[in-house]
């Protein structure tokens, strides 16, 4: 379930990536289990992730709350609270 | 009409509000926010998630469209660094009347502070830092919805 993951803002520094292209296994279905997966080999990502609170997601451009599914998306976006206008 | 823009370009609001005027509305109403000058602030950068950006406003624009009876709706926002004093952001609405016209733009700039996916990055003499999402931003949107 080969799917892309987008990062902006904070979030993007502190991967020091806007992107990345990722294979979770079966039994991550969630954007929360996706979060957990990519941060359980990779204290980068661990930290960029650890406080849930300061994230926000999208699924395929809309936006989710983190416990939404993820099986079958195609984009997978991460980021802080927006702050346009 | 439904008139969404998100570009690096300064915002034209002259040609911007012609654009509303053009459709023999009996009244337009216009939001224009500016970089602040405040907080020794010597540039704004705002970052946006392209193509959700767009079909966000446009959602917004037609949603307040159908609500109010708008006649037209433009927004225009700018994205990459920009100076104090310079426009970020830009919204118009026309209708037969002043009414739904003031309600639709100030629903749409209310909302779009809290919808569309736009970051503020603030670069100071002391570094740059993310801006902070404010509580009443959302409790603003809140009363539209």
């Amino acid at each position: 379930m080969a799917l892309e993951m987008l990062y902006f803002a904070w979030v993007r520094e502190r991967l020091g990536r806007g992107s990345e292209r990722v294979d979770p296994p079966a039994d991550v279905v969630t954007v929360a289990a996706l979060l957990d997966w990519l941060s359980s080999d990779s204290t980068a990502h661990a930290a960029a992730f650890a406080d849930r609170d300061r994230l926000r997601a999208a699924v395929d451009q809309a936006f989710v709350p983190l416990d939404a599914p993820v099986v079958g998306a195609r984009e997978v976006a991460i980021f802080p609270p927006v702050t346009g206008g | 009409m439904i008139r969404v823009s998100v570009q690096r370009d300064p915002i034209d609001v002259v040609a911007a509000l012609a654009g509303v005027e053009a459709d023999g509305a009996g009244a337009v109403a216009s939001f224009t926010g500016l970089v602040r000058a405040d907080d020794g602030v010597g540039i704004l950068e705002l970052e946006h998630y392209p193509g959700m950006t767009e079909a966000v406003l446009t959602t917004l624009a037609e949603g307040a469209a159908s609500r109010w009876d708008l006649l037209d709706v433009t927004i225009v926002h700018r994205v990459g660094p920009m100076e104090p004093g310079e426009r970020v952001v830009f919204v118009a609405t026309s209708a037969r009347h002043r009414a739904a016209a003031l309600e639709a733009c100030a629903s749409l700039i209310d909302r779009l502070k809290t919808e569309a996916p736009f970051w503020k990055r603030e670069v100071t003499a002391d570094g740059a830092r993310w801006v902070e999402a404010r509580c009443g931003d959302e409790d603003a949107a809140a009363r539209w919805r």
